[in-house]
């Protein structure tokens, strides 16, 4: 077998070149991940704390029902059931572009994801951190926004790098509703072009890259996050 | 209902198309486990041997695995399993979408479990590995009779989590056509003019599956914790 590296080069019948039309695609990538991330750390720190209010049954009860429903489909019935089955019975969202949708439902799946670590950051804390609050007379509302969630944020700050790479990757999945992203590039350069493994290696090349951009990212805010004595990442040290 | 129309649902629908799809789904998951498991555990083992020779292959297929989108090993291995390979599987040629899913998840899943497994493995204590030796036992002996029975134990709700993961990361066959549980709900949506209901359907199958085996893992946990 023989490289044929040149394929990148030629035209894709647009006038742009299949490497011009894979960068477009990585964007796409990028832009479909980075929404979504944004809709699903939202919703996910929204619903995970409201699993562990002391006083809500009603709220816990229906970040519970979120996070089951949102995570016992597969993502790809998910994307499909905001595609086509969404602005079928609200036609109000015929209107909403398909990119749109589709950050919707990879930012909706991942943060029921997202809401488990979160309140599995907040149960970690010690129950003396809430009752401090508590004591110092904050309210509920002070005592999450003062003293639980900045902790909370801390702890869940590595699981939340994997389930942020997790993303990136599943933003895949935006292939089968034709979203020109990185997947979807592979699959039709491959066919026009017949050089699938150079098209496929480059596109695994550009996944790997941004995946590891992602951890790099984390690892620095989680750095410059930290509180010292207090979580210790790396494990060295006594923490409290 | 909201323009839905679900009268066409009936036995002979869902036994002609779905059936089928929803057999090739447990199967995969099914082989996917097992194998997963088989090859992960081995990769697992690679990786704590503390054999450079060994341990940098491991290490490298694993993350590897781990940094790419699933969709993306399933179009590479569609693309790469020479066409000869299938005609001496079963019925082979008219299946090849779904002998390639087959190998497709073998070899990803074995990735993620053998993270499990590493992890497992080192949830044992030192003193367990250091009494065997104190019997005579083999490195073999040792991993076989000692070490993985109980990493394995202490793993096992994880390990059946990530089945539940792998059984909804077989709808993504669809990259490349294999006729598993969503297909069969697409054909029939399609061929009976629903594919909206067809969908949605589809979503309640999984939904129900995929929350009775969460479950039943939660329940085990429960009584595995206890038993410790």
């Amino acid at each position: 077998m023989t490289w044929d590296w040149q394929v990148f080069l030629n035209d894709d019948g647009s006038g742009r070149t299949y490497l011009q039309w894979m960068m477009d695609a990585w964007g796409w990538t990028l832009a479909v991940a980075g929404s979504s991330w944004v809709v699903a750390v939202t919703l996910g720190a929204l619903m995970g704390t409201l699993r562990t209010l002391p006083n809500s049954p009603w709220l816990v009860r229906l970040s519970g029902i979120w996070v089951e429903l949102f995570r016992n489909i597969p993502l790809l019935v998910q994307v499909f059931l905001w595609y086509f089955v969404v602005p079928k019975m609200f036609p109000a969202f015929q209107q909403v572009p398909g990119f749109v949708l589709v950050v919707f439902a990879l930012g909706f799946f991942t943060s029921a994801r997202i809401a488990e670590q979160v309140r599995a950051g907040i149960q970690a804390l010690p129950k003396g951190q809430r009752y401090a609050g508590m004591a110092m007379g904050f309210t509920t509302a002070q005592t999450y926004r003062y003293v639980i969630l900045p902790m909370a944020f801390r702890i869940i700050l590595p699981p939340l790098t994997s389930e942020s790479m997790n993303l990136l990757k599943n933003s895949s999945v935006a292939f089968a509703v034709s979203i020109a992203e990185l997947t979807m590039f592979a699959m039709q350069a491959q066919e026009e072009t017949s050089r699938g493994i150079e098209v496929y290696l480059a596109v695994t090349v550009l996944y790997a890259v941004s995946a590891f951009a992602v951890n790099r990212v984390f690892s620095f805010i989680e750095k410059k996050m930290q509180i010292p004595g207090f979580i210790v990442a790396g494990g060295t040290g006594g923490g409290h | 209902m909201l323009g839905l129309d679900l009268t066409f649902l009936n036995w002979d629908l869902l036994s002609k198309f779905v059936l089928g799809g929803l057999r090739f789904s447990v199967q995969l998951t099914l082989i996917a486990t097992v194998g997963g498991i088989l090859f992960g555990t081995l990769l697992a083992l690679m990786r704590l041997s503390g054999n450079k020779v060994l341990m940098l292959p491991a290490t490298i297929y694993v993350n590897g695995m781990r940094s790419v989108p699933l969709v993306m090993v399933i179009l590479w291995c569609f693309l790469l399993v020479p066409g000869w390979m299938y005609s001496y599987l079963p019925n082979g040629e008219n299946n090849r979408a779904e002998y390639s899913a087959i190998i497709t998840f073998i070899a990803f899943e074995a990735a993620y479990f053998s993270e499990i497994m590493r992890a497992g493995i080192q949830s044992i204590p030192r003193g367990q590995v250091f009494a065997g030796q104190a019997l005579g036992m083999t490195y073999g002996q040792n991993m076989r009779l000692v070490v993985l029975p109980q990493a394995f134990r202490n793993m096992l709700p994880v390990l059946l989590t990530q089945t539940i993961i792998l059984f909804q990361d077989t709808s993504l066959v669809y990259a490349i056509g294999a006729y598993d549980l969503l297909k069969g709900f697409t054909t029939a949506g399609k061929i009976y003019g629903r594919p909206e209901e067809a969908y949605l359907l589809a979503a309640v199958v999984y939904f129900v599956i995929c929350f009775a085996l969460s479950w039943t893992v939660k329940r085990l946990q429960a009584r595995i914790a206890i038993v410790r």
